[in-house]
């Protein structure tokens, strides 16, 4: 599949001085940071830390002001297409068109993406994030939390190396949050490399292999999960964040 | 690429016969105009080449105008166009889908609209000449306006933003359409409209050539 990854590239994702601006504002201001293959990093940070700015130009759904974003070691603005093909996203907003079916919907994206033998691929992500039953039920017609994994089943179908994750919990209550946890659980193991944002501290410190905390454009505090307790983490993310004082 | 744009037309086809949101909303705009256009101005034979096409073309376009707003504002809601655009094709392909999109659902209407305007003028059916300028001035809206339409949905007034972009754009076409369908209607030669036939072409290369360029600038933040 990464028939145009460099032989050298051992890192999955390498961001060097990545800014973004927004008029008079920076929403991101210097990030510098490294990811190794199959890890998941956690990224913690306050509303309007700029989490979902780094995400969205890791992304590309967004270009930066400065800096760049190698993806296995591509610059992900040199091959856009041949990037996206590698990456995948899962938001709080579900990208499903309302109007199709759970199965539509998959196939339609399943199209986009050029998978191969695309029915035998959706009856695996399927399964995988348990909708069987609702497959020919309207997207808009499913609860949020069954919108969210049919979301997920949508972010893995092309089989993305690299999954990106905005908050995906964001609306869900706890038992939809759970399973939602559960099946990202599924789908993130493995090769996949992983970077997701959260609020939940418990949550990312339980899901990711290093973490880094973001306030105000840059990242204030970066460590692995194992050098970290629950307490530790609390503490350190007070510490360094406005929500902290 | 082919297969991609096919796939976004028959997402919003598919989209569109369970919502009929867009088709129905033009075609009772238009019928609309038509009628109460033909009560104003009457239907006698003298109006036929004088007046009948700006009827018809003025309803079409205004028409045009209330579908255009929602082929984007469909995929603003639940961030879909962001999901399109993670897909990995050229935005080019994103556009050229959702203009095959637009035109599609301006010739169905116009495919309703226009035997309703014949019959309300006493006019023959069956009008080649018609249909031909009728696609060719569809295509030249559905270019423009899927570009203007891609552009407005990120502003807080969209439903007044695409006409005021989109209308003095697309002049050129309303100008030529008129002037190609009068002597149609009033039936005479072909050549007598070979001309307006030629700038509708041109202004369709143009505008698809232009907006499959500029697409990208429009839908990335």
């Amino acid at each position: 599949m990464n028939k145009d990854v460099p032989a050298a590239a051992t890192m999955a994702i390498e961001v060097e001085g990545l800014e973004k601006s927004f008029g008079e504002h920076r929403a991101l201001r210097g990030i510098d940071l490294t990811v190794s293959r199959g890890e998941c990093l956690v990224v913690f940070g306050p509303n309007g830390a700029g989490k979902t700015t780094l995400l969205k130009i890791l992304a590309t759904l967004m270009k930066p002001s400065a800096g760049r974003v190698l993806l296995d070691g591509v610059d992900i603005w040199e091959k856009p297409v041949e990037i996206r093909r590698r990456i995948s996203l899962v938001s709080h907003q579900t990208f499903l068109y309302d109007d199709l079916t759970v199965l539509e919907n998959l196939r339609f994206y399943g199209k986009m993406y050029d998978v191969a033998d695309l029915e035998k691929r959706i009856r695996e992500v399927i399964s995988w994030v348990r909708i069987e039953p609702r497959l020919h039920d309207r997207a808009g017609t499913l609860s949020r939390g069954l919108q969210q994994r049919v979301s997920i089943a949508r972010a893995v179908l092309h089989n993305p190396s690299l999954l990106f994750l905005d908050e995906p919990e964001v609306g869900l209550d706890p038992h939809a949050s759970a399973m939602v946890r559960d099946v990202l659980g599924t789908v993130s193991s493995g090769n996949r490399t992983v970077v997701m944002t959260t609020h939940n501290l418990e949550r990312g410190l339980e899901l990711g292999d290093s973490i880094v905390i973001i306030d105000r454009g840059k990242i204030v505090y970066q460590a692995k999960r194992d050098k970290l307790s629950k307490a530790d983490l609390r503490q350190v993310y007070n510490r360094y964040t406005e929500a902290g004082g | 690429m082919f297969v991609k744009i096919i796939a976004i037309l028959w997402k919003d086809i598919l989209t569109e016969f369970r919502t009929r949101e867009i088709i129905v909303s033009v075609f009772v705009f238009s019928l609309l105009v038509m009628v109460i256009f033909s009560f104003a101005f009457g239907t006698g034979v003298d109006i036929t080449e004088s007046i009948a096409p700006g009827i018809l073309w003025v309803a079409l376009t205004f028409g045009g105008v209330t579908g255009l707003n929602r082929i984007f504002a469909v995929e603003k809601e639940n961030s879909r166009l962001e999901g399109l655009m993670l897909c990995p094709v050229d935005r080019a392909v994103i556009y050229w889908g959702k203009l095959t999109a637009s035109f599609t659902f301006m010739l169905a209407v116009a495919i309703v609209v226009t035997p309703i305007f014949l019959a309300l003028f006493n006019l023959p059916l069956f009008l080649p000449g018609l249909a031909l300028i009728i696609v060719l001035a569809s295509l030249g809206f559905a270019a423009v306006g899927t570009l203007f339409s891609a552009l407005a949905v990120n502003t807080r007034a969209r439903d007044i933003m695409l006409p005021i972009l989109f209308l003095p754009v697309v002049v050129p076409v309303i100008i030529a359409a008129v002037k190609a369908t009068a002597p149609v209607l009033a039936g005479r030669p072909w050549a007598d409209m070979l001309i307006w036939l030629q700038i509708l072409i041109a202004f369709d290369i143009i505008y698809m050539v232009v907006a499959t360029l500029v697409f990208g600038f429009v839908v990335e933040e």
